[in-house]
């Protein structure tokens, strides 16, 4: 049927352990009606990038708990760019200090969320954004 | 310059490209036709096995195991990992990929995730369309995972050229087997885990059970009694046994049986897409979806409204056929 979904891929680069958080997000995302591609731990942002090229992905959720997000979080960006892969909705979460987000999002992703923020919020940014793009747009490409 | 058209991006085996031909596919997107036309009719050359069974049985480690052996040889390998949409929400989590990690970078394997999304068996035709469009990209061999063993999976799988069920130990014995109809699905039996105990008495069920299959009175009318192959994915013990099965089917298979198959296939693939975009066209665009429950709501008997929307067109059909004799 002609009916598109918001596919989202949900990965967790570096090296931290934990992906019980990427994990319950992955959940809720389903749970409102997305395509959620996950992945498992320990992405490299050449990974991450291929996978969203060859899953045709309109959103990409990091999750980074280590602390490394101000280095990886612009080499995954990078890697997407060069396989072209440019308008895909960027969004991270872990522990992430408020000045970082800033930058962040000043270079390209969309909406950082810090600790503490409820899924049901990261799930509403993702389908507010999505279904005002394809308003726009339209809903194919 | 122009930008080059998905089909030539295609055809340079852009992966981007062909990511975007079966998002079109499993959206039931115009486009998808129109490309496939663009590219012409092209020779069949891909190799299509499909990967059933139950739930953790071992499927997606098995196809990253079958990827990495086949890319030994050189080929090039199109994965594509159909996992059940929730019935409530409409949403996915597609995990396959999880197994497959090692392959995610490699240039000469794609992967692909799918959900099987409504119940009107939409996914059997998006299923061979995206296999399609892998073929098109030009890989050599495609692999099919879809979990379960139902009619509905069958389905999906039954658009491959080779099906491989995989089962383990703890997931069921032979009689079970028997009675989920999977000795009728399976041109090779794959017991996986065999790291496990209780695979080789399983083996032997199946075993048994496919004997049974072949001198009783359900004879296999093609000749073709699936064997019973024994590996390990998870340590990738007796992965080329598993190849090595799938190269017989694929050697018994050549010739007049498999234009026969795949000539089925296509007729199938034929039907469903006609009925796919008949069902759109009827419950969608012509609101019958609206007409049929205003109809019950009046207190017409379920019969009285199938007899009133069905002869609303075939009645006109009638009509039509009238005039244009
Ligand atoms: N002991 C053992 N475990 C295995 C073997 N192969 C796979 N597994 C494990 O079985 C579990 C399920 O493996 P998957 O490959 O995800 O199984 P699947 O059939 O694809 O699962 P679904 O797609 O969820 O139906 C994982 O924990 C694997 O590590 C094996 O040969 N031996
Ligand atoms: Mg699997």
């Amino acid at each position: 049927m002609s009916t598109r979904k918001i596919r989202v891929l949900i990965a967790k680069p570096g090296l931290d352990g934990h992906d019980r958080g990427a994990k319950t997000v992955a959940s809720v995302l389903r749970d409102h009606g997305m395509e959620v591609i996950y992945t498992g731990l320990h992405q490299t942002p050449e990974m991450i990038a291929e996978t969203a090229v060859q899953e045709d992905v309109d959103v990409v959720g990091l999750s980074i708990l280590s602390g490394a997000h101000m280095s990886l979080f612009p080499r995954v960006r990078a890697e997407l760019e060069k396989r072209g892969l440019t308008d895909a909705l960027l969004v991270g979460g872990g522990i992430i200090p408020d000045e970082d987000a800033k930058k962040l999002e000043s270079e390209g992703y969309a909406k950082l969320f810090g600790p503490g923020t409820h899924t049901e919020e990261i799930a509403k940014y993702i389908e507010t954004t999505m279904n005002a793009r394809w308003a726009k747009q339209g809903a194919s490409r | 310059m122009a930008q080059p058209s998905l089909s030539q991006r295609l055809v340079q085996g852009e992966k981007a490209a062909l990511a975007r031909l079966i998002s079109w596919a499993e959206n039931g997107d115009a486009r998808f036709a129109e490309t496939l036309r663009e590219l012409g009719p092209r020779a069949s050359k891909s190799w299509r096995t499909g990967i059933t069974g139950p739930p953790g049985a071992g499927k997606s480690t098995l196809v990253n195991e079958l990827a990495r052996e086949l890319r030994t040889h050189a080929r090039t390998v199109g994965i594509l990992a159909v996992d059940p949409s929730s019935p409530f929400s409409g949403g996915a989590l597609l995990g396959d990929r999880i197994r497959m990690e090692e392959r995610t970078v490699d240039p000469g394997v794609f992967i692909r995730s799918m959900a099987s999304r409504g119940a009107h068996g939409g996914i059997a035709r998006a299923a061979v369309d995206a296999c399609d469009a892998i073929e098109a990209a030009g890989y050599d061999e495609i692999l099919l995972e879809t979990v379960g063993v139902g009619q509905a999976e069958y389905d999906v799988v039954s658009a491959a050229d080779t099906v491989l069920v995989v089962l383990c130990p703890g997931a069921g014995d032979g009689i079970q087997a028997m009675k989920a109809g999977i000795l009728e699905v399976a041109d090779v039996l794959v017991v996986n885990k065999a790291d496990l105990a209780g695979a080789d008495r399983l083996a032997t069920d199946l075993e048994e059970a496919v004997h049974i299959r072949a001198t009783g009175g359900a004879r296999d009318p093609q000749g073709w009694a699936a064997p019973v192959v024994t590996c390990s994915a998870g340590t990738g013990k007796d992965i080329d046994e598993v190849l090595r099965q799938i190269e017989k089917h694929r050697s018994w298979l050549a010739g007049e049986r498999l234009e026969r198959a795949r000539r089925e296939k296509r007729l199938r693939h034929v039907r469903r897409t006609v009925e796919e975009q008949l069902a759109q066209e009827l419950w969608e665009r012509r609101g019958w979806n609206e007409k049929a429950s205003a109809l019950l709501e009046s207190g017409r008997a379920p019969y009285d409204v199938v007899e009133t929307l069905v002869s609303s067109i075939l009645g006109a059909a009638k009509r039509d056929g009238v005039k244009s004799a």
